[in-house]
């Protein structure tokens, strides 16, 4: 059975906390840690885009997975902040890793989905026997408007996932989709900042889309929420994906390990296979673990997979999403911040 | 332009691809046709380990124009295990903590960038080891 045969994360090293954030608007700190349960997120340094991201998790995929990079035949990578408005990512990426030149490459774009969309089309081409390998990677480095409330969560980050069927790390049982047209979050060519639709991004559109593709796949699988060892729903600020796993019957303990959302923020397309990443970074042979995306515009996709006995000594070959998240940190003023995500604009 | 000089040079800038001297064993970064150190022509492919030692370092004020919004950052030379030396700047770091004999990672980052419109040119930059 087609699995996951190698993993990685990255999650830059620099942080800006809701309370500076919330500081230079003059809002009410404890609005964003209470309300929207947002503590800190990572930023990005200049030196680093959806490219080098995915490099640096590619790697770790490639080193758990203990495989000969020639042996990839596809990779794709799901972003809304690729580098190049015409080039692809992955031209780079592959480079980068040693995989090709004799791959199928392409860019994905599905706002905060885009990832696990990746993910989606590489087990697919394993999964038919099209490619022997083929990798999956969700990265980016998102931005806010400044001073609106996509600021505080708006964060940078990814996770990769090589797709094989010799001995996986974790087995992928089903798979589920759900999309429709909801125009609750874009950003128009040209335009430096997105757009959304407040209080219509909850209800309308990710509620809607979590729940149906969550129920969709338990259903298909004939699985109950309690089966789960671990459940990852997107994460868009900390209480969403809190509400949708509590509507579907998931309890804390099943949600904890994968919510990483109040200290890296929202990574989008990194958002949910990050977390993923934290929860095969401890799961045990024989658990069951759920994972539901959510990209505005808007759809979702669910995977069900299962950790093998193999996940436990590959695992170590990398460093865990929590080494990432707790160690070592550079903790930035509003200036550096704004300085870092290039809002300060110099001449030529 | 030098967009052709960066292509020609992406198996050493993305993937540390060095030669290493068949004749006297050095290791050659980037990698030469002729060994500097015995003339010799017989050279094996190598890449280098993501990972080594500063051996010097300085701090840049004052920078080019391209790096302006960076100052002040450390440069330095980094030797690898294989015994190759490259220079990098060192990143994700306090300046004061880049000394000879800090241990490195090798991390692939953005390295400049040919203008507002020109291609994004990427290579390795070294990190503090956690
Ligand atoms: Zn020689």
């Amino acid at each position: 059975m087609a699995g996951i045969v190698g993993y990685g994360a990255y999650i830059p090293r620099k942080r800006i906390t809701a309370q500076e954030i919330a500081r230079q608007w003059g809002k009410d700190p404890a609005t964003i840690e209470q309300g929207l349960l947002l503590k800190e997120k990572s930023v990005p340094g200049l030196d680093e885009d959806t490219v080098t991201i995915a490099v640096a998790a590619g790697r770790v995929a490639l080193q758990r997975a203990g495989i000969d990079p020639q042996k990839v035949g596809a990779l794709y990578i799901g972003s809304e902040s690729h580098p190049y408005a015409v080039k692809p990512s992955g031209t780079i990426v592959v480079e980068a890793l040693g995989i090709g030149p004799r791959v199928h490459v392409a860019d994905m774009e599905f706002a905060c989905k885009a990832g696990t969309e990746a993910m989606f089309v590489a087990l697919g081409l394993v999964e038919s026997g099209r490619v022997e390998y083929a990798m999956g990677i969700g990265a980016d480095t998102s931005q806010g408007a400044p001073n609106d409330a996509l600021e505080f969560s708006a964060s940078a980050g990814g996770a990769a996932y090589l797709f094989g069927r010799a001995d996986p790390l974790a087995e992928v049982l089903e798979t589920f989709s759900y999309t429709t047209d909801t125009p609750d979050f874009w950003r128009r060519e040209g335009r430096f900042y997105p757009r959304h639709g407040g209080r219509f991004t909850g209800e309308p559109a990710y509620f809607k889309h979590v729940l149906a593709a969550t129920r969709g796949i338990l259903e298909k699988s004939g699985l109950k929420p309690q089966d789960f060892a671990f459940a990852v729903f997107h994460m868009p600020n900390g209480k969403f994906p809190l509400a949708a796993g509590k509507t579907l019957g998931f309890t804390k303990r099943q949600l904890e390990t994968g919510w990483l959302v109040p200290t890296m923020g929202n990574t989008y397309s990194g958002s949910s296979p990050t977390g993923l990443a934290a929860v095969l970074d401890v799961a045990a042979a024989g658990d069951l673990i759920l994972i539901t995306s959510f990209g505005s515009g808007a759809g979702s996709d669910s995977f069900v997979l299962k950790a093998t006995p193999r996940l436990a000594e590959r695992r170590r070959l990398g460093a865990t999403v929590r080494a990432m998240l707790d160690g070592k940190r550079r903790y930035l003023t509003y200036g550096q911040y704004a300085s870092y995500r290039e809002k300060i604009i110099l001449n030529d | 332009m030098p967009s052709p000089r960066y292509w020609r040079e992406v198996p050493a800038r993305f993937r540390l691809e060095a030669v290493r001297c068949r004749g006297c064993g050095k290791v050659v970064y980037p990698a030469r046709r002729v060994c500097p150190g015995c003339r010799g022509t017989d050279l094996e492919p190598l890449a280098l380990s993501r990972s080594g030692t500063v051996v010097t370092s300085t701090v840049i004020h004052v920078a080019p124009a391209e790096f302006a919004m960076e100052t002040p950052y450390a440069v330095a030379i980094v030797e690898t295990p294989e015994g190759a030396r490259l220079m990098a700047q060192v990143v994700d770091c306090e300046l004061p903590e880049v000394k000879p004999g800090l241990k490195v990672n090798l991390e692939f980052r953005l390295i400049r960038q040919e203008g507002h419109g020109g291609i994004l040119c990427y290579g390795h930059k070294a990190v503090p080891e956690a």
